[in-house]
């Protein structure tokens, strides 16, 4: 009874993974193929592709555009959405339950909507479409997210460092710097972190609000528009890889947070 | 008269519709060791914290060395506070955390880190200057609190129950502790708390606090012996109440009568006024002896053995009569359930008023 009961749930389970792996796994191992298309069978291995991604200078200067602003947009929403959190967190404001709910709000807004009304705002105020438009979108985007993880870290047991901290002359930009920032940093290391993930895999909004000088997931978009190929596989491994590395860069932060 | 460090003068504080305190008075003297002494919802944290800089009350004002400090902000006061839980930078060495305000005050790295040494050696805590405060005890991390607070040679020092969090035996010892530190320091403490025997064994100057109003201050022993209030009466250790109206005043000897008839008492009152008489349980007897003061007989309810003593309490068996406290010697044969003949002696009965 017990032995088909264990054997039924390790085939549930390897069946899972391979549900969610298969794909990525199928796009690795087809970057590595030695021939012009992406289909078996398998004639690698081969980093021929890899070369011809890191030759192909849009796709370069595509993949610096979307670190720059995923880094970029990302400090920015981290630094917002920790102050507003910390004013929210901290001191007595009317309307304080209204004001946590809007801001986080467009979390549960599609990026095709958040992107439409960018577009429109930038229409109207002249801006033309560029990184910094696109950057401008992702700060929208990731500002929710960044709120609601410090908002939710700020306990009440830290109300009394900072008045330690205040009652020892601190002046607040001293206490934000020196006492309030140091003790959130896994919260605040956390939500960049996130950030930058989010916005480096980003295509919808970047895809509406640039027009020259785009992201990686969007010139990765007009590569696929002239069909499959390897080389399409080996840019998207790249993007595969540098997601992996924030996401574990963020467990790494979490999982060292000291109890207490 | 000594002039006095702080002087609070009428204060007065509400939190939306709920009044906290009301009509705060205090003086604190210079090198005094303060307790504000109060059952929780008393007001004792809310004044301190208004002694603090953290609350600006509602009416009144707080005077530190002559200044008007009430609406003064805590960074530009002359009080530190060692907060309950303590407040320790986690991210700081103990080092740090005990240069931290001499660092705000700009002073350079080396004389900041003797000074903290210094402080550190004075609590007893010399070596920990390199660690990190969790990898400290509870008792270490409340010496670090108090050196941290301690360091930038504050007028007063704000205690908001520092020994709360500790366990009593860690408690009685750093209560010991605090005092002698307060003697070799010779800075002002407040130091507020719900524990009456810490009150008494810290306090220079012990202050009653309840229901956002002072009910009785002086030294513990005064307080002790001749409570003002009922309140402070059973508050500031415990004490047998027995009300009654005052009949006749000759000269200096009030007449209280009383459900075990009139107690001659010296005191001053207003004829008429009703009164309660209070005897702490030390004093109460419970065998007649002569020239006492009987107050009927008495069923006994519970005996608790205390080592040194016994407490025993008992129902008087006059339905208007009060439940009787007393604390016996050990050696006194009684057991639930006996009959008792409750009395003291005349010059162990305090009058109140209040």
């Amino acid at each position: 009874m017990r032995a088909p009961v264990k054997f039924l749930s390790v085939g549930y389970a390897a069946a899972i993974y391979t549900f969610i792996f298969l794909p990525v796994i199928v796009l690795v191992v087809f970057s590595l193929q030695s021939t012009a298309f992406p289909i078996p069978p398998f004639t690698g291995p081969s980093l021929r592709w890899y070369a011809a991604v890191l030759n192909d200078t849009r796709l370069t200067s595509a993949l610096i555009n979307s670190l720059i602003v995923a880094s970029i947009s990302s400090a920015i929403a981290v630094a917002l959405g920790f102050l507003s959190a910390w004013g929210l967190a901290r001191f007595v404001l009317v309307g304080s339950a209204a004001m946590r709910s809007l801001i986080t709000l467009p979390l549960t807004v599609s990026y095709l909507i958040i992107g439409m009304g960018l577009v429109i705002l930038f229409n109207m105020a002249g801006l033309p479409k560029s990184l910094l438009t696109a950057g401008i979108g992702h700060v929208v985007m990731n500002l929710p997210l960044c709120f609601a993880i410090i908002y939710s870290q700020m306990g009440d047991h830290q109300i009394n460092i900072e008045r330690a901290a205040r009652d020892l002359g601190a002046k607040e930009w001293q206490v934000l710097l020196m006492v309030t920032m140091p003790v959130m940093w896994p919260a605040i290391f956390a939500s960049l972190f996130l950030s930058m993930t989010f916005s480096w895999d980003e295509f919808v909004i970047s895809f509406l609000l640039t027009r020259f000088d785009t992201t990686l997931p969007v010139e990765i978009w007009n590569l696929l528009r002239s069909g499959l190929n390897p080389k399409t596989n080996a840019v998207g491994s790249l993007v595969f890889v540098v997601s992996v590395t924030f996401a574990i860069i963020l467990e790494l932060i979490l999982l060292r947070r000291r109890p207490s | 008269m000594s002039v006095a460090l702080v002087d609070i003068k009428n204060i007065s504080h509400n939190f939306g519709a709920v009044t906290v305190l009301t009509d705060v008075s205090l003086a604190i003297t210079p090198g005094s060791y303060t307790v504000l002494l109060g059952p929780s919802g008393s007001g004792k944290t809310t004044l301190l914290s208004i002694l603090g800089g953290f609350l600006v009350p509602s009416e009144g004002c707080v005077l530190i060395r002559g200044e008007d400090c009430t609406d003064v902000p805590p960074a530009r006061r002359p009080t530190t506070t060692v907060f309950q839980d303590y407040a320790l930078f986690p991210h700081m060495s103990v080092g740090s955390n005990v240069g931290f305000g001499l660092r705000m005050k700009g002073v350079a790295k080396p004389e900041r880190e003797r000074r903290a040494r210094d402080i550190l050696a004075i609590v007893g805590l010399a070596q920990a200057f390199d660690k990190k405060p969790h990898q400290l005890s509870g008792g270490q991390r409340q010496r670090v609190a108090l050196a941290r607070a301690l360091v930038v040679e504050p007028a007063v020092l704000l205690l908001d129950e520092p020994l709360g969090a500790l366990d009593l035996k860690l408690r009685r010892q750093m209560q010991d502790e605090l005092k002698a530190i307060q003697k070799r320091v010779g800075t002002a403490f407040v130091h507020v708390t719900h524990d009456q025997e810490e009150a008494m064994a810290l306090a220079d100057h012990c202050v009653v606090m309840n229901n956002g109003r002072v009910e009785d201050e002086g030294t513990p022993e005064r307080v002790y012996a001749q409570p003002a209030t009922r309140f402070s009466a059973t508050f500031m250790g415990e004490s047998t109440l027995i009300s009654g109206e005052v009949t006749k005043i000759k000269g200096n000897t009030t007449i209280v009568k009383t459900a075990f008839g009139s107690v001659p008492i010296v005191a001053t009152a207003q004829e008429g006024a009703q009164v309660t008489l209070a005897i702490r349980p030390e004093h109460l007897l419970l065998i007649r002896k002569a020239r006492s003061i009987p107050f009927g007989n008495a069923r006994v309810t519970a005996v608790v053995f205390q080592g040194s003593f016994k407490r025993v309490l008992a129902d008087s068996t006059s339905k208007s009569g009060p439940p009787f406290i007393a604390k016996v010697p050990v050696e006194l044969q009684v057991a639930v359930g006996d009959l008792v003949s409750p009395c003291c002696h005349i010059e162990d009965l305090v009058m109140l008023t209040r």
